[in-house]
């Protein structure tokens, strides 16, 4: 694996990171794995989407995953929400194995992790208001509406679309689709987010709007998160470490800044493109 | 070494397609009877489903009355016989073409929805969105829509034949002054629970295979946006399918109980 920092240099690294780079404190806790995926494989007839993938994420932190289309980012991320079925290998989330949880167990799982699709997923038939009060009336169970109406409008107020809330899907730009699919999964309080392509499609205006609202919920609500993207200003914005992958594998690890000084030409081309 | 492929035997994609619909129907029970059943998108579909098409197995079912007394008075009066013509209308509209033209109406109106609606939610993923929140959408989207067609289906089916032998009466006033009492009366009169009773039952059925198809090629649709319209014709074909098959079933089992 060619990188500036092993992942075992890496692991070993015990101590707790303070991040103050916006005046606030967030814990990245290296002793705490939230997520393990061990010589994780997984082939779609054929074809070999992941090969032998290994990686951590620590409580905290926000792990950005680079590749090229087709390599298997996204689906690692699916097998740790039990979406997909791994051939072989092991994904532990909160020391758990997932492919051995049953169904309630996988609901609970579930309800602490958050994912935000590439096309924000909103419920199209639904308002903004409904879209975020199905989560809590439906896996939650609240039924306090005073409660429900005040944890929206939180979640609204956090994404910075307070006024957004009678709307439907369709009304809405692609930026603040994004936005609300945020709060949307935010408003269950996950303690890991898995972010696929999080600003895709997006100028770049608002996906950096989008990148500093990741950072922020991170620190808020200190949440560790996967984040799939191609957009290497997200990648700058909200990363703490990044991984690289090729062929199903993890092939660089390390710094923003370390990674796109790398002596590999692969690692490299992501950073400074051609 | 030589390394020799065999192809999978013709019957395993079928076998393992009907697996598949089992499974599903087995995932759509379990969530029926689970805690927290979703009323409110119950009767948003019941709305959606049996109001919104009020209009079109309405007419339809007048002008199948109209039509057939139409169609049937001069050759019945050939022999005689036009005092049969609303016991003719009644029995063939209520036990046979009323619940199958309306239940094949609705598997192209409903299915082709339901299949549309799931196909277009599987693309944009807002389904896996659902599940993944560790909300179940075989609650909410699934069981709603089917238990929603296996209500309405019938109503609509009743709807329609009343309104068949309203058209049958007015095509009879055409021709000749039928009163109204008279019309009904004969109509009525050659009616018995036999007629009624399996016709209905079979209406619920209908009703059943029009949801379940209609979700079943929506959810497991693919993920391009052609599969949506896949989905939606696969919906309206295997329903209509379905529909008959279950109508031939229904006619077998009637004829062997009901009428011996």
């Amino acid at each position: 694996m060619n990188s500036t920092k092993t992942r075992s240099q890496l692991a070993d690294d015990k101590q707790t990171d303070l991040d103050t780079r916006s005046g606030q404190e967030w814990k990245i806790d290296r002793n705490e794995k939230v997520v393990e995926i061990q010589h994780l494989a997984k082939a779609f007839g054929k074809n070999k989407v992941l090969v032998d993938l290994n990686y951590d994420v620590y409580r905290g932190e926000n792990l950005i995953v680079l590749g090229k289309s087709g390599t298997g980012k996204s689906v690692s991320i699916k097998c740790m929400v039990g979406m997909l079925q791994q051939d072989s290998g092991n994904v532990k989330v909160f020391g758990d194995e997932v492919s051995e949880l049953d169904e309630t167990g996988l609901r609970e799982l579930r309800i602490k992790i958050g994912f935000l699709f590439q096309s924000g997923a909103l419920y199209d038939s639904m308002t903004v208001y409904d879209n975020l009060a199905f989560p809590l009336t439906r896996v939650l169970k609240l039924k306090d509406k005073a409660e429900i109406d005040s944890r929206i409008n939180e979640m609204l107020e956090g994404v910075g679309l307070a006024n957004a809330v009678d709307k439907m899907p369709s009304d809405l730009s692609g930026g603040q689709r994004k936005r609300i699919g945020l709060a949307r999964t935010l408003i269950l309080k996950p303690e890991i987010m898995l972010y696929d392509e999080p600003t895709t499609g997006l100028d770049p205006i608002t996906s950096r709007e989008i990148s500093q609202l990741i950072r922020e919920m991170q620190k808020k609500y200190n949440i560790s998160s996967i984040i799939i993207t191609h957009d290497m200003e997200c990648a700058k914005i909200t990363g703490d470490r990044i991984i690289v992958m090729k062929e199903g594998e993890v092939v660089a690890e390390g710094q923003f800044d370390e990674l796109a000084n790398s002596s590999d030409a692969f690692v490299r081309s992501f950073f400074q493109p051609e | 070494m030589s390394q020799t492929t065999t192809a999978p035997p013709v019957w395993e994609k079928p076998l393992l397609a009907i697996a598949d619909q089992v499974r599903f129907m087995g995932s759509f029970f379990r969530n029926m009877f689970r805690s927290g059943f979703e009323w409110g998108e119950f009767i948003r579909q019941c709305y959606l489903i049996g109001y919104k098409s009020l209009s079109l197995c309405g007419i339809t079912g007048f002008i199948l009355g109209f039509v057939m007394t139409l169609q049937s008075e001069p050759t019945m009066k050939e022999f005689g016989a036009v005092s049969f013509v609303p016991a003719m209308v009644s029995i063939s509209v209520i036990r046979e073409i009323g619940p199958v033209i309306i239940a094949l109406i609705c598997a192209g109106k409903v299915a082709s929805s339901i299949g549309a609606e799931l196909g277009s939610m599987k693309v944009t993923e807002q389904i896996d969105a659902m599940e993944v929140s560790g909300a179940s959408p075989m609650q909410y989207l699934v069981v709603t829509r089917i238990l929603a067609c296996t209500l309405m289906v019938p109503i609509l089916t009743l709807m329609a034949d009343a309104l068949a032998l309203a058209g049958g009466w007015v095509a009879s006033n055409i021709n000749q002054k039928v009163s109204w009492s008279v019309f009904f009366t004969k109509a009525f009169g050659s009616l018995i629970f036999s007629d009624l009773i399996p016709a209905f039952i079979k209406t619920i059925f209908f009703g059943f295979a029009i949801g379940f198809v209609g979700s079943y090629k929506g959810y497991n649709s693919d993920r391009g946006t052609e599969s949506v319209g896949v989905a939606a014709n696969s919906a309206v074909v295997s329903a209509s399918l379905w529909v008959i098959v279950l109508d031939a079933i229904a006619v077998q089992l009637t004829s062997v109980f009901a009428y011996n």
